[in-house]
């Protein structure tokens, strides 16, 4: 036998549901405390769903945020936000910096005075400065955005779940979209906690996870819906146990391949990315535990419908689409 | 293990070799940029070329494909602009314009109406008010006579005007057809315009596009900023009509004083002399359309404003039989002879037009200036250095990635292993090729989502391997094992591929900008990973099989 990497061992009998009250009811208590900390810190908006304008700007000298500060304040931007930027990629004299307006009360479009403003504003403290990116979003926009973006989560949980539906049964369903659910409320979450910068990107990122995760959910469910065919006396709740076994290496050796991209990303994928790079890397952490603490859980409260025919319970119509 | 038919191998050679093939000019980005941009240059010059296009040209051989994935804005460097057109401005120049005409409408009815004014009204609205009421009845079918009815899809036979009354005033707007109409074409307007000068400054790949009802994207690669950019938009075409005085091909003849040299659009080395002063400018052009002669020949015919109108009226009295030059930016863009007195302010300019060549004649003398306002609601500016930065950090992570995944599945499945990982290679060529020759613009999140890929396409291999190890526990034959592995894996592999890909096509569905160049590479990569990891996979494992003929192996 040639030797081979396994972070699972041949045989596991990991019981999922032993501390079901700690891992079940621990996700709960997550969901709902990303509830409260949304409610009560918010989310820290780029402008892509707040409006405004950012510059980034980047120069040879150290970046002064006391300074550049003060300028903007004597140009009459007190509520300017500036955040240094730190990337191994960058070279050792080049200091970047990202300036954030809040946009014009009443104002739809990006008005160029603003812009002109700041950036001579930011001139005088450092005449070197340059300015590689300047984005402005009007309100309009970006709260269209919002709307847009809260639209593509829900439509995509709803697809997911017909689309499990159709294949697997309804239980299945409900366990997938809760768990999907769980990921990107917690993800969401993690941002307000940490007051990370929350834009379209991270919204694609909360996408991508839903599209991890329910893969990952429903590999198991694979397993488990040729596992309901084969014992038809097994205990529900010890057949899940099987099936998370059985696919438990498998379900590892992904998320790690996934992990280990999204860990190259977020140190060589520069600074512009790794706020979405990070969402994802989260999300894949959250999207495993959530396949295998989560989704089964549900299918277990609703139980499924294991009476003798086993062509129905093996899943609905479109069920014998493999080969 | 039942061998793949000969025709399945053979088609999955050929679609392996053609990822290769057409993914490999990106390999050589520069190089092939500048092949492409030399081609261009050459076609447009109609097959004159220079040494140095030659040699820019030959850095690419023509024989192999050379289409390249466009970068886009955060990769290039640029400025992106989503601006709104305000389409209402066009309903109050409409109502303007149509003011002289109640007012004649209405005074040919004196006696029954009344003294006529125009009363304060909003914009987009005409208040006419008659001291006679009396004569509302009368006065209300004069003006609705003035109405033409819209063509379109939907409203046929409505009139152009909704016409009411209220009191002593006749209210007139636009009707809703005729604003839907008229919001179309001032969105075409638009669009040409902007098209036409976004062009004009010869920058690369212009995408110039519509979006929803009134508003229009523009992202131009290597444009400075944003501001420049609007300024390049903003630009007004200058439309005149002026005295022909003679037409040569002397690119250095000598005008003459208040004369102007102008070249022509169309024909090649004419030249117009001009007077300077024009006779109409394109501020009194109402409209402008294409249509035909009492011949039957394609032609445009176009309307003045009432001064226009007249201005128009008294120079062609006085010159038939002259040419006169419709001029557009300096350039003569058609000379006809004026054939008769032209009185009502509107004519039809004849030539040896085809149907296209009228339609855009049309547009263009449409497209003199905006024909609304344009505001700016969002406007984002790139510079070519965070650009290249961001290339270069793309590359390095996708390297790396590759590297990283590619050791990892070695360690973890040995040989096997190593075939998927010739699988994962392939899928990147595919990935690369299709988005070359989609021509799908590539974005940082673009990048983001191949080295994203890279870890998830291993994913079906996985599930393979596992089962294949499963099966062999099961104390299955090698050949049975590799058989019902990927027999058995493969609902599992549909099933969260299908669902993978459902969620990026709502997310190019819904999402805009960066989250749809994510969608793109993200969706195409599932049907790659798809193709290589079970019918690649399986035929590099079936030709090794069949070679080998292995007693046990390992997975």
């Amino acid at each position: 036998m040639a030797w081979r990497l396994k972070l699972v061992p041949e045989h596991t009998s990991i019981d999922f549901f032993r501390w079901q009250w700690l891992t079940f009811g621990g996700s709960f208590f997550l969901m709902a405390a990303t509830v409260v900390i949304v409610a009560v810190m918010g989310l820290n908006f780029g402008i892509d769903f707040r409006g405004g304008t950012t510059i980034r700007t980047e120069s040879t000298t150290p970046v002064d945020v006391g300074a550049y500060r003060a300028a903007l304040e004597t140009g009459g931007f007190e509520d300017a936000s500036i955040s240094e930027v730190f990337d191994p990629s960058f070279r050792a004299d080049q200091h970047v910096a990202m300036v954030r307006i809040a946009p014009v009360d009443g104002a739809e479009s990006v008005t160029e005075e603003v812009i002109t403003q700041v950036e001579a504003a930011l001139k005088s403290v450092d005449p070197a400065i340059t300015f590689p990116s300047v984005e402005s979003v009007g309100p309009k926009v970006s709260s269209e955005l919002i709307w847009q973006a809260v639209m593509a989560v829900v439509l995509a949980c709803t697809g997911i779940m017909a689309y499990v539906w159709m294949r697997f049964e309804w239980q299945f369903a409900l366990g997938t979209v809760v768990a999907l659910l769980h990921d990107v409320l917690v993800t969401v979450g993690v941002f307000s906690l940490f007051q990370l910068k929350f834009d379209l990107t991270i919204v694609a990122a909360l996408l991508t996870i839903l599209g991890y995760s329910v893969n990952d959910t429903v590999v198991i469910f694979d397993r488990l819906r040729e596992n309901l065919a084969k014992y038809k006396t097994m205990p529900l709740r010890d057949m899940m146990n099987l099936t998370a076994n059985e696919t438990l290496s498998r379900t590892i050796m992904t998320a790690t391949t996934t992990l280990i991209a999204l860990t190259v990303l977020i140190i060589f994928g520069g600074d512009v990315i790794r706020g979405f790079v990070f969402a994802m890397l989260f999300g894949v952490f959250i999207g495993t535990y959530s396949t295998l603490y989560v989704a089964k859980n549900i299918v277990l409260i609703l139980g499924v419908d294991r009476g003798d025919k086993p062509k129905k319970t093996k899943g609905g119509e479109f069920a014998n689409i493999d080969a | 293990m039942e061998p793949t038919a000969l025709w399945k191998r053979i088609l999955i050679l050929l679609v392996c070799g053609w990822g290769i093939l057409a993914a490999v000019p990106n390999l050589f980005y520069a190089q092939v940029e500048r092949h492409n941009d030399a081609v261009a240059a050459i076609a447009a010059a109609d097959g004159a070329s220079t040494p140095e296009l030659d040699a820019e040209k030959a850095e690419w051989p023509a024989f192999l494909p050379s289409a390249l994935v466009p970068l886009g804005l955060d990769l290039r460097g640029g400025a992106h602009l989503l601006a709104e057109v305000q389409v209402e401005d066009v309903y109050k120049a409409r109502m303007d314009a149509l003011w002289p005409e109640v007012r004649d409408a209405l005074r040919d009815l004196r006696d029954q109406v009344g003294a006529v004014r125009r009363a304060p009204s909003p914009e987009g609205v005409l208040r006419v008010t008659i001291s006679n009421p009396e004569g509302m009845a009368a006065a209300l079918e004069a003006v609705r006579g003035l109405g033409s009815s819209v063509v379109t899809l939907t409203g046929v036979g409505q009139s152009t005007i909704d016409v009411t009354s209220e009191g002593n005033d006749v209210v007139v707007t636009l009707s809703d057809a005729e604003k839907k109409a008229t919001d179309e074409r001032t969105l075409q307007q638009s669009l040409e315009i902007i098209r036409r000068r976004v062009d004009e400054a010869g920058t690369r790949e212009p995408t110039i596009q519509r979006q929803g009802e009134d508003r229009i994207l523009i992202q131009v690669p290597g444009i400075g900023s944003a501001q420049e950019l609007k300024e390049l938009i903003g630009q007004t075409a200058k439309l005149t009509f002026n005295a022909v005085v003679s037409r040569t091909t002397d690119a250095s003849a000598t005008p003459g004083p208040r004369n102007l040299l102008l070249p022509s659009l169309d024909e090649k080395d004419i030249y117009y002399i001009i007077e300077e002063s024009p006779v109409v400018s394109g501020d009194d052009l109402v409209d402008a359309q294409p249509s035909f002669d009492q011949n039957g020949s394609p032609a445009v015919s176009f309307r003045f404003d009432t001064t226009g109108a007249r201005k128009f009226g008294d120079y062609t009295a006085a010159n038939i039989g002259a040419p006169f030059a419709i001029v557009l930016d300096n350039q003569v863009i058609s000379a006809p002879v004026i054939q008769s007195h032209i009185p009502g302010g509107s004519g039809i300019i004849t030539g040896s037009f085809t149907v296209e060549d009228s339609t855009r004649l049309a547009v263009l003398l449409r497209a003199g200036a905006l024909p609304a306002e344009m505001t700016f609601l969002e406007e984002r500016t790139i510079g070519p250095e965070l650009g290249a930065d961001s290339v270069q950090a793309g590359r390095m992570a996708g390297i790396v990635g590759l590297a990283a995944v590619a050791l990892y599945m070695l360690v973890s499945y040995g040989w096997f292993g190593m075939m998927a990982n010739v699988a994962l290679a392939v899928n990147l060529f595919l990935l690369v090729a299709v988005l070359s020759t989609i021509g799908a613009t590539l974005t940082l999140p673009g990048i983001a989502g191949i080295v994203l890929t890279m870890g998830m396409a291993v994913d079906a291999n996985v599930l393979i391997y596992e089962r294949i190890r499963e099966e062999l526990r099961n104390k299955l034959s090698p050949p049975a094992a590799v058989q019902e592995g990927f027999s058995r894996a493969f609902s599992a592999i549909m099933d969260s591929n299908i669902t993978g890909l459902l969620t990026a096509l709502i997310m190019y569905w819904i999402g805009s900008g960066p989250v749809r160049g994510f969608a793109v590479t993200m969706g195409i990569g599932i049907i790659t990973s798809m193709f290589t990891a079970v019918y690649v996979t399986r035929f590099i494992i079936e030709i090794w099989m069949g070679w080998k003929r292995p007693k046990t192996i390992t997975v």
